[in-house]
């Protein structure tokens, strides 16, 4: 595929959106529109590259209908969404965005095609028309970043969530993605497969510059974000550094979340009168500033 | 116990039938099949049987795994052979009230099984040799020329190697339905066929929903990874015939030479 003498624009960002607005038109049984939802209401985002983005939301925040625009899985119906330079809404880049903004969704069974995990890492490329050879390399090597590399043969079916996501994950790198949007795709694992697919993610944004977007609920998930942007009833309610996110409780909770425990534990420390430092995140860096506090501190 | 099933029993093992590329083996197998039909004599079932014979011994899939292929048609395999066995007109060996044992009819009824028999022998060594993968990858090479007339070939292979990867998953998903409905006081295991069938309802529509919810993800999931049909599309394991396929089509030439000699004399 030739990316040549595509109009770019978008200043330099990965992702761009501008009074993105999204309305679902809900119908009765001829076909008449009877109401319209805005799942999407004047989004304003701006990404550079190589940036860990973390989008928040409960559940009907238009968080995932978002996602879906990253991708051009759908279209904007007023506002502009420009991914790496392409417009969204121009239906000739929907090969482009894609392969630009790979996405991994929620449940594992159904995003799988194939049933040998080579072979559905290899899908992506194949549909792209990449030469055998090369598609041959690019699956040994995602499937090497991925962790699953011993599992090439193996039927799908076979693996556990976190292995099946770190799948998908794989499948998307195979087609060389500069960015990839992760939508809730660990809400339906375990704890030890979240922890496996959220250090895949991590390693890809450090060691292989990938943006990454992390759509999700999970406040404990986006405390190594570079920047947060929490939505709520199809707005941004609240953008930050994850400290500056977690220390407005009151807009948190009217976006019905809470804030990670480990910092409502901090906050309840420092109330009682323990001068720790505001921003721990981990449970270790809390052990180790109470041990500090302990030998120091009286 | 739903987990078990698996369909097109695949047995892994490294041999030269394992390796050679599926094209061959359909096109194999076919002609093995229409053969049989071609001759009733002795002569001719000694060449088909040590055909197989050699076949099953380069394929290293142990004997009694093959013959495991035998228990759906068990039945129809004894109800053939006893039909022929005493309807058949001929000279009397023994009579029993009405049923006459001929002669012709154990001829026959020999001649019959045999050929069940290895029909379905010899298709089970191709599906037992041929992983579900590279069985579409076969089917859609084969019927290649059947685009020209407009039949959606690659996506047909596309629905059917699908097909294949969800069965396991929706096997999975009625069994927990199954529990699920169980728990709250269903009966599966009682009643009338009718009633039963009746019971079954309340397991088939949240497993349609369930199905319908995950073709559209599916689809989602595909768009996503830039399927557009099957035009310009590269193929990660594209099949290429090598040596050993020539071979094994000129093995099937021979089989059918040898045949026809020892049939004609």
């Amino acid at each position: 595929m030739k990316e040549a003498g595509r109009t770019k624009s978008g200043k330099g960002n990965m992702i761009e959106s501008k009074d993105l607005v999204h309305e679902y038109s809900r119908r009765d049984e001829d076909g008449n529109i009877t109401g319209i939802i805005r799942a999407i209401d004047g989004v304003d985002i701006q990404v550079k590259p190589g940036d860990f983005i973390a989008v928040l939301g409960a559940n009907g925040s238009g968080k995932s209908t978002f996602a879906k625009h990253l991708n051009g899985l759908l279209f904007p119906t007023e506002g502009t969404l420009y991914i790496d330079g392409m417009d969204t809404s121009d239906s000739t880049n929907a090969l482009f965005v894609r392969q630009t903004a790979g996405m991994v969704f929620q449940n594992p069974d159904n995003q799988i095609i194939a049933n040998i995990v080579e072979e559905d890492v290899g899908f992506g490329p194949e549909n792209m028309g990449v030469p055998t050879q090369e598609i041959l390399k690019r699956v040994e090597e995602s499937l090497k970043e991925v962790g699953m590399f011993e599992y090439r043969r193996h039927s799908p079916n076979r693996l556990s969530g976190g292995q099946k996501q770190r799948v998908a994950i794989a499948g998307i790198m195979a087609m060389r993605p500069k960015c990839i949007v992760l939508d809730e795709a660990t809400a339906m694992l375990d704890p030890v497969g979240r922890k496996n697919v959220l250090g895949t993610v991590l390693r890809l944004n450090k060691k292989e510059k990938i943006t990454i977007i992390l759509i999700t609920h999970y406040m404990e998930e986006v405390v190594q974000a570079d920047y947060i942007y929490v939505m709520n009833k199809g707005k941004v309610a609240l953008e930050g550094t994850p400290g500056e996110v977690f220390r407005e409780e009151g807009k948190l909770e009217e976006c019905r979340l809470t804030a990670p425990q480990i910092t409502q534990l901090v906050r309840k420390l420092r109330k009682a009168n323990i001068p720790i430092r505001e921003d721990i995140f981990s449970e270790e860096e809390l052990i180790r500033s109470l041990l500090l506090f302990k030998k120091n501190g009286r | 116990m739903l987990r078990d099933i698996t369909i097109g029993q695949y047995y892994r093992a490294d041999s030269v039938i394992h390796r050679l590329d599926a094209r061959v083996k359909i096109v194999g197998t076919i002609l093995y099949i229409i053969s049989l039909f071609t001759f009733s004599s002795f002569q001719g079932y000694a060449v088909s049987v040590l055909f197989f014979g050699i076949m099953v011994t380069l394929s290293k899939v142990p004997f009694s795994y093959i013959v495991r292929g035998l228990k759906p048609i068990l039945f129809m395999l004894v109800f053939t052979a006893a039909l022929n066995l005493f309807w058949t007109p001929g000279t009397t060996i023994v009579e029993i009230g009405m049923l006459h044992l001929t002669w012709e009819g154990l001829y026959k009824a020999g001649f019959i099984s045999l050929r069940l028999i290895l029909l379905i022998l010899g298709s089970s060594l191709m599906t037992l040799t041929t992983t579900p993968n590279q069985l579409t990858d076969g089917i859609e090479h084969l019927l290649r020329p059947l685009k020209y007339i407009h039949v959606p070939v690659h996506e047909l292979a596309l629905m059917m190697s699908i097909a294949l990867r969800f069965i396991p998953i929706l096997i999975e998903e009625t069994d927990r339905i199954m529990k699920a409905q169980t728990a709250r006081g269903a009966d599966f295991e009682s009643g009338n066929i009718a009633r039963r069938l009746k019971n079954m309802l309340p397991i088939l529509i949240p497993l349609f929903v369930s199905a319908v919810n995950r073709a559209n993800d599916l689809a989602l999931a595909m768009d996503a990874r830039c399927y557009h049909g099957g035009d310009n599309r590269t193929k990660m394991h594209p099949l290429r015939y090598q040596g050993k396929d020539i071979l094994a089509y000129g093995a099937c030439v021979f089989y059918l030479v040898v045949l026809g000699i020892i049939v004609r004399i």
